[in-house]
């Protein structure tokens, strides 16, 4: 029951920074939060998300994956295929208007291709982009193609009764196969180029700066729903026995449970809110491109919820929120470097320094992380 | 009375040592069996044999009425075909309270969809008290599994069996690290159980073996050495031999 009580608490923490953040914003309010870091705010709400789905997978039901990222950023990829499409082809239909001829809808489609694929030297539409004219179709990918990678990756991994760190390396694999596949050229997705122009939402004409808030609020809401759906998991029976699961897999086996299939309905869950997560990240990003789902992406987000506080998921996102925020200032260049007359410290080299110090000594001091903290201080 | 459970010649070897050789055994229901013999005997491999966890080499395992094969089932199904198993070293959830370790221990629809729109009933709450009370932690439902003493682990894990309502109940070395007063608990909890079940139980300690006043198994070197009345067994040259010899 305890993750169903702090409902009510995150949604008002979570309303209270929405209005504080509409308020000072520039398409709505005062104007004294720029655009930019609007979308810096709105993205970070969905690494929190993402975070949430970790969370689910890690804190609660024991599998540590270290590639949770691949999921978010198919989401990404799902979503920037259509928003690429349409933008591409508004512009392209818009050259073409002053045509002597009118152009046919072949060649439209036609022209489209072009600009989009000529920077990898193709010209024609790779397979995967068969639905990225329909927004539905594509909103519908972004539920289903992470859905599905879980899926078949889960049923092998679980089925095999592959755990601990043998899982995780797997996981790393899994999202470094990924991230290599999409480097290639010809694999339809732009290679390293990735997708970019994301931003600009076809067939919206307002600005960046009522984008952005907009965004930010989706994000808000994406996360506030998260949150609900997964106390809701995690509070009742099937909360107990993914608990059981993460302490004690054989005694929930010998109970006459099937762990592999809860293990993988926490995977394809999480997958989904992942992919969920990238969908709404990269418009506000404006770009994705295959090194978003690095290997090291996962472990990060591995390590916001370590430091958040596993198996909490108020925590998980307290984690994201802090780290990824931080992160922004330290390597964004705004941070002041410290003289210290023979040597100076540059944080954007010593950012990860103190990131992973952070880490460690939370490790040791504070095994339930900041929320473990947060929880001690309550109780007393 | 036919049996529930029938091992027939199996055998099982890790690395070319025989854990255990040609085992042969049957239990009805209701029935309770002590199951004997010294350290490394094979008594724990026995139990994984049955309830899923260890595969044999050969030999069959056959189950109830239709005489099912156990052998194609995955530990899931097992326990839920009726097998409730009771491990050596006590496991329960141990940051979970006394209250939903039972409750999840209790026979219902064990997929996750079920497991998610679960609603505990009044019916659930007065089994779940009904068991607390025969396993003496009726006072610490609301108590977190993990800091129980040892014993009242061990009771909660044999609730959590009972909870399942299996019709064979595989107990292993329940009493282990108990006081006297504890064992004594443990036996009528055993003994009440085995007027509806099959019970096997396997300990060491004779006195406890005594007390469930059953017919024993003695096992040595993976396989059957003799069987009858615990007098019966004992008087047995063999088994003096197994256990004095050591
Ligand atoms: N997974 C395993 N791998 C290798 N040897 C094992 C394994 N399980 C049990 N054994 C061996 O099989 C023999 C029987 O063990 P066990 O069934 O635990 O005995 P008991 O419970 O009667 O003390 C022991 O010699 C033990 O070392
Ligand atoms: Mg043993």
């Amino acid at each position: 029951m305890r993750a169903m009580k702090t409902v009510p608490y995150f949604l008002a923490v979570l309303f209270a920074v929405v209005l504080g953040v509409t308020i000072l914003s520039q398409a709505y309010g005062t104007g004294g939060i720029s655009v930019s870091f609007t979308k810096v705010l709105g993205m970070t709400l969905c690494l929190c998300l993402a975070a949430l789905a970790m969370d689910l997978v890690w804190g609660y039901c024991g599998i540590l994956s270290l590639g949770h990222f691949a999921f978010f950023g198919l989401g990404g990829y799902m979503v920037g295929m259509w928003l690429m499409t349409a933008r591409t082809e508004a512009v392209v239909r818009a050259n073409m208007a002053n045509n002597v001829i009118p152009p046919t809808e072949a060649e439209i489609s036609q022209g489209t291709a072009l600009q989009i694929f000529s920077v990898v030297g193709a010209e024609d539409w790779p397979w995967m982009w068969a639905v990225s004219d329909s927004l539905f179709l594509s909103l519908l990918l972004v539920v289903l193609i992470p859905g599905l990678l879980a899926l078949v990756f889960g049923w092998l991994a679980f089925r095999s009764r592959v755990t601990g760190v043998y899982l995780s390396i797997l996981t790393q694999a899994m999202t470094l196969a990924l991230s290599l596949y999409l480097f290639q050229n010809d694999t339809g997705l732009r290679g390293n180029n990735g997708l970019s122009g994301l931003q600009n939402i076809p067939g919206v004409s307002a600005g960046q700066s009522y984008l952005s808030i907009w965004f930010f609020w989706a994000s808000a809401l994406a996360l506030a729903l998260g949150y609900v759906g997964s106390a809701w998991v995690v509070s009742g029976k099937f909360g107990n026995v993914v608990r059981g699961i993460r302490d004690d897999e054989q005694r929930v086996r010998f109970l006459g449970y099937s762990v592999e299939g809860y293990k993988l309905f926490v995977f394809v869950l999480s997958a989904v809110i992942c992919g969920i997560a990238g969908a709404l990240f990269y418009p506000q990003a404006g770009i994705i491109n295959p090194d978003e789902i690095a290997p090291i992406a996962s472990i990060y987000l591995a390590v916001w919820v370590a430091i958040g506080g596993r198996g909490r998921l108020y925590g998980a996102v307290i984690g994201a929120a802090l780290v990824s925020l931080l992160s922004t200032y330290f390597t964004g260049g705004r941070a002041p470097d410290v003289n210290l007359g023979i040597f100076t410290i540059q944080w954007i080299d010593w950012w990860p320094v103190l990131l992973g110090l952070g880490f460690v000594l939370i490790t040791l001091f504070a095994p339930n992380g900041i929320a473990g903290l947060f929880d001690k201080l309550v109780r007393k | 009375m036919s049996a529930l459970l029938e091992v027939n010649g199996v055998s099982v070897s890790f690395d070319g040592f025989k854990a255990i050789n040609n085992l042969s055994f049957s239990i009805g229901e209701p029935e309770m069996r002590a199951v004997i013999g010294p350290n490394g005997a094979g008594k724990t491999t026995f139990m994984d044999i049955i309830t899923g966890k260890t595969r044999p080499d050969e030999g069959e395992v056959l189950w109830g009425e239709e005489n099912r094969s156990l052998l194609r089932m995955s530990e899931a199904q097992i326990a839920q075909a009726g097998v409730g198993r009771k491990f050596q070293r006590p496991t329960v959830f141990e940051d979970q309270s006394v209250r939903d370790n039972l409750m999840v221990a209790l026979k219902k629809d064990r997929t996750p969809w079920a497991a998610l729109t679960y609603r505990g009933s009044d019916a659930d709450s007065a089994r779940i008290e009904e068991l607390a009370t025969e396993i003496g932690l009726l006072d610490h439902l609301s108590t977190t599994a993990g800091i129980l003493s040892h014993g009242q682990k061990q009771w909660l894990e044999i609730g959590m069996l009972l909870a399942q309502e299996p019709r064979l109940l595989l107990v292993d070395e329940p009493a282990a690290g108990m006081s006297t007063e504890e064992r004594e608990h443990t036996t009528d909890i055993l003994v009440n159980a085995a007027k509806t079940k099959a019970v096997v139980v396997v300990e060491h300690d004779m006195d406890f073996v005594r007390r469930l006043n059953c017919r024993v198994t003695v096992l040595h070197e993976g396989s059957v050495l003799a069987e009858g009345s615990l007098d019966h067994v004992m008087a047995n040259q063999e088994v003096i031999d197994v256990y004095l010899g050591r």
